[in-house]
């Protein structure tokens, strides 16, 4: 009798009469057994010089997998031209077997799929992103007369929404931007007080902290936050939405999806973001304040230094940028949540789309914004 | 063998969220039996359905799959119990990012030990079996409806299980479809002796298919029997109000 590795009683015995081969199967065929003799199996039949005939005397029950193996033995047979029999299967499992049409097993037909050339998968690609744009731009134009609309007709803000929007996004966000603020204050003060002590001049930290966060990193900082868990949470609600076909029944109430759904998140986030921005700069400032006290600097010499350095302008100019940052992150959020295909993973992607093109126009925004202070020397 | 008890559902309540839904609920299935959960919308099947194949956390009451229990069951116990029966969901469930044969060998690819050209092998006769061979590499996204559905069939029973749940198997699925799908289930049901549980209130599918039903009402069982029997010896008024479609009497009674 044949054993396999384990040492179990295989459900397989190989023999040979003359040039047949007979397999002889025993017990019940289910896919435990049959991954046992799958491979000894086949490769019997694929060495046999013969006629093949499958015993199945003792087969007690086949399961699929059992099916499955004998499919296997019979093409395989028929691949090397010689005769293929099952002998003694158990009449249920009989019929079950002649059940199978193996000349359609083969024939599975290759869906339709859209295939183009390299020069049309650049036009295709090119008239995609052109179509993006004419999409984006309509969306910034419709944003825009959706909130100017509000600016007449203030009443047309579903306000108890609304609410729940600016609590999700910001009071909700005031303990993870407090962190952040206050570890890049302390970060700030303290990789700069080392280097600045060796001249003598590490009280002027103060000025370099104020300056720093108020006028970049808090609103840069509080817009990334913001991008990460608001933006995103825009992108996948939205997103969700569409593929629920929510925003079709919007479309075909005769409402608008992006008034309905993308100017009061926008709102949101430009009455949200400065906020947390000047919120941000209080905390990242006193991040720094503690690390310079921790140096030994006493509390009232900083607040001096502080008064002294910083202006209304910094924190302006800063709070300015917020105004904008808030637009792009929550407007990114809500585009691309409008713009999801279908299907579960199209969510994933318009989320990742979202949190990666506000950054990047965070950054852009940031940069213009600078060049455009230094010329007016504010 | 035709009465042996498959399942035993034995004073099961069920709810979300501190509201009951199902209270003390009773029944068996037996071996080889196409079961409808009958009912009304928001009467209950479907958490019926999730409470017995253990999705859902009862709040009380046992339901022994061939004898043992699947509420609260955990590891090799809650395994062994899940390897007995199939489940296709209302929408069939099937991973869009894989085609029909890929979603059916995903099982046989985690919980069996076959080689790979065995699970594609098999995954393609389970396809056949539900008439979508020639479909096999499909992606979900390309088929209709009707096809999503029997594939989810063809996925639930890849692993040979003696009983399959089926959750609103006709819903959104038009006459002829549903038609196909309902002689699917008996077909299986005959040649392979696979036990059926369906929550359905597709009334011309059920007693084309259904042994035996149970009907839902109110969180209780108002009616059991076979659906032809239901539906021309209604014991109560509710029964014939809901199998002659009357919402005058249903609100009556």
């Amino acid at each position: 009798m044949a054993t396999d590795s384990a040492g179990q009683s295989a459900p397989l015995r190989v023999e040979s009469s003359g040039s047949e081969t007979i397999l002889a199967l025993s017990g019940t065929l289910d896919d435990a057994a049959v991954a046992l003799c799958w491979s000894r199996a086949l490769g019997a039949a694929r060495t046999s010089q013969g006629p093949v005939r499958v015993d199945c005397a003792r087969v007690d029950y086949c399961g699929g997998a059992g099916f499955a193996l004998l499919v296997a033995l019979a093409e395989m047979a028929q691949e090397r031209k010689q005769s293929f029999v099952v002998d003694d299967l158990a009449p249920q499992f009989r019929s079950m077997y002649d059940g199978i049409d193996r000349s359609k097993l083969g024939q599975a037909e290759t869906p339709q799929r859209e295939k183009y050339g390299p020069v049309a998968s650049v036009g295709q690609a090119v008239a995609d992103r052109a179509a993006e744009w004419r999409e984006e731009t309509e969306f910034v134009g419709e944003v825009g007369v959706g909130l100017a609309g509000l600016g007449r007709e203030p009443r047309r803000l579903r306000l108890r929404e609304w609410w729940v929007m600016v609590e999700k996004a910001g009071t909700n966000a005031l303990p993870i931007v407090a962190l952040i603020s206050f570890l890049m204050g302390m970060i700030m003060a303290f990789q700069a007080a080392m280097p600045m002590r060796q001249f003598g001049v590490d009280l002027f930290v103060v000025n370099l902290v104020a300056l720093a966060i108020t006028r970049e990193l808090g609103p840069l900082m509080t817009a990334i936050v913001l991008a990460g868990r608001s933006g995103s949470a825009f992108a996948a609600e939205i997103g969700t939405m569409k593929v629920n076909e929510e925003v079709a029944a919007l479309t075909t109430m005769g409402l608008s999806p992006v008034r309905f759904l993308a100017v009061p998140r926008v709102l949101a986030g430009i009455v949200v973001t400065p906020v947390l921005t000047v919120y941000s700069m209080a905390i990242g400032v006193a991040g720094g304040l503690a690390v310079m006290m921790m140096l030994g600097f006493p509390l009232a010499t900083l607040m001096h230094q502080l008064s002294g350095s910083l202006r209304v302008d910094d924190v302006l100019a800063g709070l300015i940028k917020s105004f904008f940052f808030g637009a792009v992150v929550a407007g990114v959020g809500c585009l691309r949540g409008l713009q999801t295909g279908a299907g579960a993973a199209a969510v994933g992607d318009s989320t990742t789309r979202s949190v990666v093109t506000a950054i990047f126009l965070i950054v852009l925004l940031d940069a213009v914004f600078a060049v455009i202070y230094y010329q007016l020397k504010f | 063998m035709q009465e042996e008890k498959i399942i035993e559902v034995r004073r099961l309540s069920a709810g979300y969220a501190g509201r009951t839904i199902l209270s003390d609920v009773s029944f068996d299935v037996r071996q080889g039996e196409i079961f409808i959960i009958l009912g009304g919308s928001g009467s209950g099947k479907s958490t019926l359905l999730k409470n017995m194949i253990g999705l859902y956390p009862a709040i009380s009451g046992e339901v022994l799959i061939r004898g043992e229990n699947m509420i609260g069951a955990v590891g090799a116990v809650r395994e062994r119990l899940l390897r007995q029966f199939g489940v296709m969901y209302q929408g069939g469930a099937l991973f869009g990012s894989m085609t029909l044969a890929e979603n059916v060998a995903l099982p046989l690819e985690e919980c069996t030990r076959l080689p790979r050209e065995a699970r594609a092998l098999l995954a393609r006769l389970k396809l056949q079996q539900v008439g979508l061979g020639q479909f096999a590499d499909y992606l979900p996204s390309e088929t209709s409806g009707g096809m999503v559905k029997r594939a989810a069939v063809a996925r639930a029973m890849a692993l040979d299980p003696g009983i399959l749940f089926l959750d609103e198997p006709s819903a959104g699925l038009d006459p002829i479809t549903s038609a196909e799908l309902d002689e699917l289930i008996r077909a299986l049901s005959r040649d392979y002796g696979i036990t059926f549980v369906i929550a359905s209130h597709e009334l011309a599918s059920i007693y084309a298919i259904g042994d035996r039903a149970i009907l839902l009402e109110n969180g209780g069982i108002a009616a059991e029997g076979s659906p032809v029997q239901l539906r021309d010896n209604p014991p109560n008024d509710y029964v014939r109000a809901f199998f002659r479609r009357e919402p005058e009497r249903a609100r009556a009674a």
